[in-house]
């Protein structure tokens, strides 16, 4: 074996098996093509071509209208590229084929130089070879100092190198931390993957809207939207509870938000001591392993509906939710008065609310994003809801079948909307700012932050520290002791000389002195 | 508030800078051109110990060529200290980070590949090259002064975190460190091909092997800070959306480039795929790099749509 291969920190290329038979060979044989470099390259880039048509198609995670449009424009297409998980790349099973099949083939590469590594850990650097000047790199000078002074001081200098004496001379290594670094980086990768996987088991994330003055308590049903990690049945979410006081937002004079925050109290558990705290787009609140982040905002109305006789039958605060279309906030929703007995119909108000009325010609909209001039566009519709039959019904929305439209107008804060079915009024006496919560709850998530970093060290040893012998020999000569100093580095052999050169200038300099 | 005479400042400052590096570009060019040739390479190749003499003959050229040589690199530093200039007045002009929007960023973009650049001819004899650095660098500063303009203004909101400090410096940087590796792999590609057509013409450019090292040693420091980047933009992503990895494109896509550029490390300590097939690999990392920047943010919608064109 010459130094050269002797120095290799990475398996050699394996030889060809020799030929054998039987299924424990050909299994074997299987299990060393899946473990090779080159097996685990071609996964890697298949890993890499996989990625792309996710980001080319829209994606159900991300982007679910986007799927229904994409359903829309290429209907026979569509089914048969969702049949290919086309709409879910990163959970499909082909995707989780590849970077399952990556990790074995890592596995299977990596045990194999743990073993190695662990064996060169507690090895001795090698005997000096007879020709120092051969190496690729190496240095030599004459001193008048003896050559077990040049000895000591050798060791002296190479205080950092593990160093072995031998009768022919010193031979130092260093550099172990190389492969120590590159093991920890592929093996923080499998770590990262475990944590991504229990976030994806035990973890939850769900959308909740909170009209101010109201308080959220997580628990399944408190949810507008929750998706449960696949062993997480959602049935034990920590019940904390968050009241939303206070939501304020800044605009930019063309209505595009500035800033955003809300103030909220919370409480780690039912009964507990509020805590106050503020809540921005960059700086959510944990809480209970949760976090809570502010996604989104919007207004709620007010409304009072009354019977002849000044029965109140409906006072709630209802959510409009705004029309992405639309400029400055502009909001849709429905207010739905039923069961108001004596044989009356129920009545159903559809409309928008707009911030700051404003009107040109016949189009109505929405000066500013701010609740300035308050007014709600309506539609009123009479008949039955079908809130009696039992299945459930979509809060923002009116299904109009069984009803027929009774009238419709303007009413400004504070004005009622009068001429309904059987006298019935209906008061829009209060707007309010409403706050999307955003929860999200990821218990895998500090193992994938300690995984990253413990990858990035890894590679970052593993990419800049060289692994690396040297000799030193000194001989008895006529003219004083001559001291060779001659190196090996596996990776980059040209970059080793300034190194080699300092340590063999600083030897000479302490062999000088007096 | 934008003080608009600090903006315009700013603008003549990054021109001043474009034709440095356009003088500095004739000047190596000049010096590549009329350098003495370099010897053939060695038979066989001897990977990774081309004895330093060899690199050094080309670094040698006769006295007209260095001198353009050295105009070069004092060319390139005037041109590294305008650019530097306006970043800071844009800065100052904006009262933020100046790498608020595409055009800030393709400007630091090219600022880091210059200093890159410099970086690698303290260490590598390879200073007659430098034309081929400074060809994208002013391409690159090009395309963000002619298309990618955008007048100074605030920051969007989304982008208000002092995140910004750390995960778009890393991508700036590994960007430009990755534009210098693409050359070097680039050239390797050529200097291999021309060596495989008329192995017996001298040529101008370093052996395949110095090319190749070189190349690899880019890689290896802009690999890191990739890698860095993509983590910050994690942490960040968490505490701005709710989790730290959610398949947005411009995820998908640094997550691609990551995968292709591990794949080139990789590439070279594999037997069959050392040498060309790894430097067609670095090619594809960088083109890919290109898609998560360029592509990405004008072509695909998706969160980083803010930091818009």
């Amino acid at each position: 074996m010459t130094a050269t291969t002797e120095l290799s920190t990475s398996p050699e290329d394996r030889a060809p098996a020799p030929p054998r038979v039987g299924p424990g060979a050909a299994m074997r044989r299987a299990w060393r093509t899946w473990t090779s470099m080159r097996t685990a390259l071609l996964l890697l880039f298949l890993l890499a071509v996989a990625a792309v048509p996710g980001s080319l198609l829209p994606q159900r995670s991300l982007n679910p209208s986007g799927v229904a449009g994409y359903y829309g424009d290429h209907p026979s297409l569509a089914p048969w590229l969702d049949r290919l998980y086309a709409f879910d790349v990163y959970a499909s099973p082909w995707f989780g084929a590849i970077y399952l099949a990556l990790m074995v083939s890592l596995v299977g590469c990596l045990t194999p130089r743990i073993r190695l590594h662990v064996r060169a850990l507690r090895s001795v650097p090698p005997a000096p070879p007879r020709n120092l000047s051969r190496l690729p790199v190496s240095r030599s000078f004459t001193t008048s100092a003896s050559p077990t002074e040049v000895y000591d001081a050798a060791r002296r200098s190479l205080r950092r190198w593990r160093v072995r004496p031998y009768d022919t001379g010193l031979s130092a290594e260093r550099g172990y931390v190389r492969e120590t670094g590159n093991i920890a980086f592929h093996l923080a990768l499998l770590g990262l993957l475990a944590g991504v996987a229990m976030g994806a088991a035990w973890g939850y994330r769900g959308d909740v809207l909170v009209v101010e003055g109201d308080t959220f308590v997580n628990t399944p049903a408190a949810y507008d939207e929750l998706h449960p990690g696949r062993l997480n049945t959602g049935d034990d979410l920590p019940p904390f509870e968050v009241t939303v006081d206070d939501f304020r937002a800044r605009f930019l004079p063309n209505g595009a938000p500035s800033s955003y925050e809300v103030d909220v109290r919370w409480r780690p558990s039912v009964g507990a001591p509020d805590r106050k705290r503020t809540v921005r787009v960059n700086e959510p609140l944990t809480v209970r392993g949760a976090r809570v982040y502010l996604l989104d905002h919007g207004y709620a109305l007010h409304f009072t509906a009354r019977l002849p006789d000044g029965t109140v039958v409906y006072d709630q605060w209802q959510p409009f939710l705004p029309d992405r279309g639309a400029a400055n906030l502009v909001s849709d929703g429905v207010v739905k008065v039923s069961d108001l007995g004596g044989g009356l119909p129920d009545v159903g108000l559809r409309g928008r609310f707009v911030p700051t009325y404003a009107r040109r010609g016949q189009t109505v909209f929405s000066a500013a994003p701010e609740a300035l001039i308050p007014a709600f566009v309506y539609e009123t519709w009479a008949g039955s809801l079908g809130l009696d039959s039992g299945l459930p019904q979509n809060v923002y929305e009116l299904d109009t079948e069984g009803m027929v439209r009774a009238g419709g107008g303007v009413a400004f804060l504070g004005e009622t909307i009068e001429r309904l079915p059987g006298g019935l009024t209906v008061e829009f006496d209060g707007v309010k700012d409403f706050a999307v919560l955003h929860v999200n709850s990821d218990p895998g998530k500090r193992v994938v932050l300690v995984a990253a970093i413990l990858a990035l060290t890894g590679l970052i040893l593993s990419l800049r520290i060289r692994r690396r012998r040297l000799w030193v020999k000194a001989t008895a000569t006529e003219a004083g002791t001559l001291v060779e100093v001659g190196g090996l580095a596996r990776q980059d052999p040209a970059g080793y000389e300034p190194e080699l050169a300092s340590v063999a200038e600083s030897l000479q300099a302490s062999l000088e002195k007096p | 508030m934008i003080d608009e005479g600090l903006a315009r400042a700013s603008d003549t400052l990054l021109f001043a800078a474009v034709i440095a590096y356009v003088v500095a570009m004739f000047g190596y060019f000049v010096e590549l051109s009329f350098g003495r040739l370099a010897p053939r390479p060695i038979a066989g190749g001897a990977v990774d110990t081309v004895p330093a003499p060899v690199a050094a003959a080309v670094a040698a050229p006769s006295r007209v060529p260095r001198l353009a040589g050295r105009v070069a690199v004092v060319a390139t530093v005037v041109g590294l200290l305008l650019h530097v200039a306006s970043a800071v007045t844009r800065g100052l002009a904006v009262d933020r980070v100046p790498w608020g929007n595409m055009y800030e960023f393709s400007s630091m973009v090219s600022l880091f590949a210059v200093v890159a650049w410099l970086g690698v001819i303290r260490r590598h004899p390879l200073r007659h090259l430098g034309g081929f650095v400074m060809l994208p660098v002013i391409l690159y500063l090009g395309v963000a002064a002619l298309v990618l303009y955008a007048p100074a203004a605030p920051l969007v909101p989304a982008l208000n975190s002092y995140w910004i400090k750390i995960h778009v410096v890393g991508a700036m940087a590994s960007s430009g460190i990755f534009m210098v590796g693409f050359v070097a792999a680039a050239l390797y590609l050529w200097r291999s091909w021309r060596d495989r057509r008329a192995p017996d013409k001298p040529s101008r450019l370093p052996s395949a092997a110095t090319l190749d090292r070189v190349s690899y040693r880019v890689h290896a420091f802009g690999f890191p800070v990739w890698t860095f980047t993509v983590m910050a933009g994690a942490v960040w992503a968490e505490a701005a959306w709710g989790r730290y990895w959610g398949w947005d494109p411009k995820e998908t896509w640094s997550f691609v480039t990551w995968v292709v550029y591990a794949g080139y490390l990789h590439a070279r300590s594999t037997a069959g795929w050392r040498g060309r097939r790894a430097a067609w690999i670095a090619v594809a990392g960088f083109a890919s790099l290109m898609v998560t920047y360029y592509v990405v943010n004008i072509w695909v919608s998706g969160l980083h749509s803010y930091a818009g064109v």
